[in-house]
């Protein structure tokens, strides 16, 4: 059953608080995607979804897809918490022969239900696997998050016109709107315009919420449940960085080799996080 | 005979540094260039150069399927697209684009594919690419080029302005290994040959020119005198020289930082086998992926190493290490 929303936030800030540390002790890596969904890994891991860490592969399971691949780092904290590997397993990330590699690999890490990194590939595999769920009558939701500049790519739309078609209700995808690619921000890159109509357009079920608030993102994701003719799209309000004001605030935050000035900063939200989550160091 | 530096030192200037500063230099001499870009351009530097020619460098966004049916449209039209992306973006995930927009139709189109394989690192088994070489390789018409320096990469960039055609150029992204004066000149089509010798041959590409040069001093301590040679055009390809050096003598090894199948290896063993059959050795890629790690930890584990080229001439030639 889905926590409470106080113990929800404690999960979304251990999330980021090992997602911090993760990255800091490999000394580079993705922040700005990885931080952007910590909310909804902590929704998805904290109670909405069906998981076990002693058996990762149980049939019943829901099945979650992180298209935008390259936000690992926040994906490995939250198997990490939830019991499917040890801390010295989460520091291997992107060392030499690791099984913690940037893009999640279905074949290295237990809890990863599919290989990733290629943007837009992951949604289409997402809407398979939703797909084979109806067909065999199986009540498995299918959960996956895509970047608003993943959206770029024209397989994202292919799949949600499949989705769309196929009524696919059992399919809940989330948009990281967290209004950067890498280059910098989507409207000068490709703008997106507006997601919500576009998504409505093409047969979605369609909520837009805060990113950053638990519960904004567990009501909806309640809502979404309630609903059974239609596959759904929640659009995430966010901030590329998020949860750490000197990241938020960063021109350029996709890919970081922090600097002396960017280490004290993370130092110093590592530590808020450890005493507010009563982590010790 | 070229000559060439023998410190094996690291160019100050970045391969990324060369492709932006050249294409800038292009773009400003010559308005129908356009430079392309798929969210990759902090990357590959050209986000330096962009507020010099706002109307010649296009952010195509996350889209490369599209970018390269792009860049087909503007050459209809009479500009030259030089585009760029990670190369398995540009050859694995929009190969139809490649194949039929841009070749089938015969148009003109620059590609740089950067990040060569072991070199992409930490992205990993999905970024790490082996192929593109292979994919371009097999369309008819196309000319695939693996540059191996700075001197190269600026000469060929600027070579490919004024011949009509598809060129895809692998490159790493960071430092290369100086090989070439910058005043050195290159032929397309045509090898270089960084050392003469008579007992066996390395033909390399890429970082692995580097790697070979080395292997053949380390041989060179064993009396033995390998010949090197920079086969940059994998296509077309230099079969007289090859040939030439095939019959010169007796043993090649071919040593690339890319699949076997399909690669430098590929293709010298086509035309060896046709023309001068020869005992040969491929070093490369040998059904594997990639996967996440430094370049020096990745050379060691794929055998992309001047040590394993050494052990392989030897076991090659038949001497006892
Ligand atoms: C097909 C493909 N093209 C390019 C890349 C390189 N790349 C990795 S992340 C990224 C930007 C992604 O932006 P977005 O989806 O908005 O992610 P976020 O802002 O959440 O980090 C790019 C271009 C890739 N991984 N896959
Ligand atoms: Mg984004």
């Amino acid at each position: 059953m889905p926590s409470s929303l106080e113990e929800l936030q404690h999960l979304s800030d251990k999330i980021r608080l090992y997602t911090l540390k993760e990255l800091e002790n490999l000394g580079f890596g993705h922040y700005g995607g990885s931080l952007s969904i910590v909310e909804t890994l902590a929704v998805l891991y904290g109670g909405m979804m069906k998981y076990d860490p002693i058996s990762p592969k149980w049939e019943e399971r829901d099945y979650f897809i992180l298209s935008k691949g390259h936000g690992g780092p926040a994906l490995y904290a939250t198997l990490f918490i939830k019991g499917f590997f040890d801390e010295t397993f989460l520091y291997s990330l992107n060392k030499n022969g690791t099984k913690l590699p940037s893009h999640p690999d279905r074949l290295k890490t237990p809890g990863v239900d599919m290989t990733t990194g290629s943007l837009g590939q992951g949604i289409s595999v997402a809407t398979g696997v939703a797909l084979s769920h109806k067909l065999s009558n199986k009540p498995n939701y299918t959960f996956a998050i895509v970047g608003d500049g993943e959206l770029n790519e024209g397989q994202c739309w292919e799949a949600f016109q499949f989705a769309s078609h196929h009524k696919l209700s059992r399919l809940i995808v989330f948009i990281d709107d967290n209004k950067k690619q890498l280059d910098g921000l989507t409207k000068d890159i490709i703008d997106p315009i507006d997601f919500g109509p576009k998504f409505k357009a093409f047969g979605f079920y369609t909520l837009k919420v805060n990113g950053s608030s638990v519960g904004e993102i567990y009501h909806a994701v309640e809502k979404a449940k309630t609903q059974s003719d239609k596959p759904v799209a929640i659009i995430l309000d966010t901030i590329k960085g998020q949860g750490v004001p000197y990241l938020e605030q960063l021109e350029s935050n996709h890919h970081i080799r922090p600097s002396e000035q960017d280490h004290q900063a993370i130092t110093t939200a590592i530590k808020e996080l450890e005493l507010r989550t009563g982590v010790k160091a | 005979m070229n000559s060439i530096n023998t410190s094996y030192e690291l160019d100050h200037i970045e391969m990324r540094q060369v492709y932006a500063n050249t294409l800038l230099h292009l773009a400003q001499q010559n308005p129908d260039i356009i430079g392309l870009e798929a969210d990759l351009m902090s990357a590959i530097t050209t986000n330096k150069i962009i507020k010099e020619i706002p109307n010649q460098l296009i952010n195509c966004g996350i889209m490369e399927a599209n970018m390269i049916g792009v860049a087909a449209g503007l050459s209809l039209t009479g500009k030259i697209p030089y585009l760029h992306t990670f190369g398995q973006f540009a050859t694995r995930r929009a190969y139809d684009q490649l194949f039929v927009s841009c070749n089938y139709a015969k148009l003109n189109i620059k590609i740089l594919g950067s990040d060569a394989g072991v070199t992409a690192e930490h992205n990993g088994g999905t970024h790490m690419v082996f192929e593109d070489l292979a994919l371009t390789r097999i369309i008819p018409g196309a000319t695939v080029i693996e540059v191996s320096d700075a001197s190269m990469l600026r000469n060929l960039l600027t070579q490919v302005e004024k011949i009509y055609g598809f060129h895809y150029m692998r490159t790493i992204r960071k430092n290369a290994v100086k090989l070439y004066n910058s005043d050195e000149t290159f032929e397309i089509g045509k090898g270089k040959v960084l050392r003469d010798g008579n007992d066996i041959t390395i033909i390399a590409t890429g970082i692995m020119v580097a790697e070979a040069l080395q292997a053949s001093d380390m041989l060179e301590a064993k009396n033995i005198n390998a010949a090197v040679i920079d086969l940059f055009t994998l296509k077309p390809i230099d079969r007289e020289l090859i040939i030439h050096y095939a019959e010169k003598t007796n043993h090649i090894v071919t040593a690339e930082n890319h699949n076997i199948i399909g690669g430098l290896g590929s293709a010298v063993a086509e035309v060896l086998s046709e023309h001068r059959p020869t005992k040969m050795k491929r070093i490369g890629i040998n059904e594997q992926f990639g996967q996440v790690g430094k370049t020096d930890y990745l050379k060691e584990v794929y055998g992309l190493t001047k040590e394993h080229i050494y052990l392989q001439c030897l076991e090659q030639l038949d001497i006892n290490k």
